[in-house]
């Protein structure tokens, strides 16, 4: 098919069937070398949604977050804000917390809050920020003595300055303790209560099916799945997940996804297998990973 | 304009905090100036050194007194340089062979002792002076008039304190704006201003700005704190020597930024700084002077902005020049600057 044939099929069917998308990912794709990290991702962002990213380490999906806030330049493919090309005052209706970021040194959370504060047009007044981040105790506290629970505080009310229209955050509570993330769940829920759009990456199950309204499961450069948590789960699994640990030390796994539980165990009773450390649960979207891609999320 | 002042008001913040860079860019120079002082204080030298201007050679009356051992003949191609010397206690006198005149430091000790050797010295070796004749009816005292000059000595401390500053700017200038860029590169900070309206411009430019004012600062914090103790010859005006030290500190600071431009690796970074801070280190004449020193490294030396910043300083602070004098280094370190921030400009990357 003729290039710009192609391109204007492309474009009837965004501006079809997707009037309400804020952003709108178009066959993107990233190479380094001759590695394709990101390989042809098409998917669209709703406006006021939250959209999760997943997918394990070295899945593309930094790369393909990173394209999407004009960091990265796409070796093909194109990025859509509100119907248009990324342009020059992008800048400033977006919010981007990286993954790892370091902050200038020597400076305290309020002064590095107040410089950020500067760089836009129409900032948030900085009381706000602190209290929607609480960030009240540790304000005049060196930015090298943060904790990092509160470093992901910081950077996420550095992200939100501008009133942002989209909220961009990589894998923001990977490293933090049970604790420090449940505060984090809160503070993006904050934030989705503005109507702001949050496109989050993480590898967290848990997360993904508390916070995100849609998923894609990415996999080596590519999108396996995109769809809300309940129809993935609806589509792929009915029943149950039955696991039964298998091998002389049990480090093999069986599992078993069935509709009738009853003849299942009665199969299992039957057949003398040793049930020591038999779990069954409702499959959750850890079950949807590893059945997609074959492998654990966190590996 | 709002950015500028907040990337500036952070960067210098972050220097005044950061009280380990802080001391040593006041304390180390400081310590250098003071030891130097003490180290060279001695009058050193016991030979008498004489300027020379022309040849005796084909005269038909050779003087005995360029036949003394004891005394350093330097030979000079003009006059007025040999006796600018004299003038600071360099040379004990100056010979002018072509206009037969000789000059002496009237503030100087050693200058009666020279005139009696000289005068005296010159009798015709073939004939012995009649006795009862005074050394005054000598053949040199006919010949030469003898010309006065006055000034007070140079030490080695008034000659290597522009130097020792100047070192202290290059340091600071390199690794500050350089080396400080190249972390923030590698540790993501500037990723991080790049997903802000902020422009490179507007950064780089806040952040030579901030070094600027440090150096300028740190640059009178110190040599006002040794001039306390040592006062130092200054013969010309601060506003000048200010203006130098500015024009200086840009060239330097932009010497940083193409380091800064697109390098990612500390380690990288600061292999080659030292790669152009040692030859300017050695080169600029921070230490010692490279009069006499083989062409070639003359010409190295030139264009190196230290030397154009050692060169003129001490040209103001000794020899009292002004601004028009010093006005060549002015133009080579402004188009220096201006040629190396248009490099980096065109190098620069966030990341």
């Amino acid at each position: 098919m003729p290039v710009a044939l192609k391109r204007k099929i492309l474009t009837n069917f965004i501006t079809l069937s997707l009037m309400d998308s804020i952003m709108q990912v178009r066959d993107l794709s990233k190479s380094y070398g001759s590695v394709r990290a990101v390989d042809g991702v098409t998917f669209d962002i709703p406006d006021g949604s939250c959209f999760g990213l997943l997918g394990p380490n070295g899945a593309g999906k930094t790369t393909t977050i990173e394209m999407m806030e004009g960091i990265l330049d796409p070796s093909g493919g194109e990025v859509l804000f509100r119907n248009k090309p990324i342009g020059r005052h992008f800048k400033e209706k977006v919010g981007i917390q990286f993954q790892s970021t370091a902050l200038p040194e020597f400076i305290t959370v309020r002064e590095t809050i107040r410089m950020f504060h500067a760089f836009y047009p129409a900032p948030r007044p900085i009381d706000d920020l602190i209290e929607i981040c609480s960030l009240g105790d540790i304000i005049d506290r060196d930015n090298r003595k943060l904790s990092g629970g509160q470093r992901q505080r910081l950077l996420l009310a550095l992200a939100i300055v501008p009133y942002p229209e989209i909220v961009f955050l990589d894998e923001p509570t990977t490293g933090l303790d049970p604790q420090a993330r449940r505060n984090f769940w809160s503070l993006i829920r904050r934030i989705r209560a503005e109507k702001t759009t949050v496109v989050l990456t993480t590898h967290y199950m848990d997360e993904a099916q508390l916070l995100c309204d849609r998923i894609a499961i990415m996999d080596h450069g590519h999108i396996l799945e995109i769809d809300t948590p309940e129809k993935l789960l609806d589509k792929h699994f009915e029943g149950v997940v039955v696991r039964v640990p298998t091998g002389p030390d049990g480090e093999d796994v069986m599992e078993i996804v069935t509709e009738n539980l009853d003849a299942t165990m009665q199969e299992l009773l039957t057949s003398h297998t040793n049930m020591d450390g038999l779990t069954i649960h409702k499959p959750n979207l850890e079950d949807l990973f590893i059945k997609l891609t074959g492998s654990s999320l966190r590996a | 304009m709002r950015k500028f002042t907040a990337m500036f008001k952070a960067r210098t913040m972050e220097f005044v905090r950061d009280r380990g860079t802080f001391f040593w860019n006041l304390l180390f120079p400081v310590i250098l100036v003071f030891g130097f002082a003490f180290a060279f204080s001695g009058s050193g030298n016991a030979l008498f050194k004489v300027g020379v201007i022309g040849n005796d050679a084909n005269t038909a009356r050779p003087l005995a007194f360029l036949q003394i051992e004891q005394i350093e003949f330097i030979p000079y191609d003009e006059v007025t340089g040999a006796v600018e010397r004299l003038r600071r206690h360099q040379l004990d006198m100056v010979l002018d062979l072509e206009r037969d005149e000789y000059y002496l430091n009237s503030e100087a000790a050693n200058g009666p002792i020279l005139r009696m050797l000289f005068t005296a010295g010159n009798a015709p070796s073939a004939t012995a002076p009649p006795p009862g004749a005074s050394f005054g009816a000598s053949v040199a005292a006919d010949r030469f008039t003898e010309q006065q000059v006055a000034g007070e000595p140079i030490r080695y401390v008034d000659w290597l304190v522009p130097g020792v500053i100047g070192m202290n700017m290059m340091f600071s200038c390199l690794f500050g704006v350089g080396f400080v860029i190249v972390r923030y590169r590698k540790n993501g900070v500037l990723k991080r201003f790049k997903a802000t309206p902020v422009s490179a411009f507007t950064f780089v430019s806040a952040q030579a700005a901030s070094r600027l004012v440090i150096v300028v600062i740190t640059s009178i914090v110190v040599f006002a704190g040794t001039n306390a103790f040592l006062h130092f010859m200054n013969n010309g005006s601060y506003l000048t020597l200010l203006i130098l030290t500015t024009m200086s500190i840009l060239a330097m600071i932009s010497v940083g930024l193409v380091f800064a431009s697109r390098i990612k690796s500390e380690e990288l970074a600061s292999g080659l700084m030292n790669l152009v801070t040692f030859p300017m280190l050695i080169l600029s004449g921070v230490f010692f002077s490279l009069e006499g020193s083989p062409p070639i490294l003359r010409s190295i030396a030139k264009v190196l902005p230290l030397t154009h910043f050692t060169t003129g300083a001490r040209a103001i602070m000794l020899e009292g020049a002004g601004l028009g004098e010093i006005a060549p280094h002015l133009l080579f370190l402004g188009i220096l600057t201006v040629a190396l921030l248009a490099i980096s400009a065109a190098l620069f990357r966030w990341e």
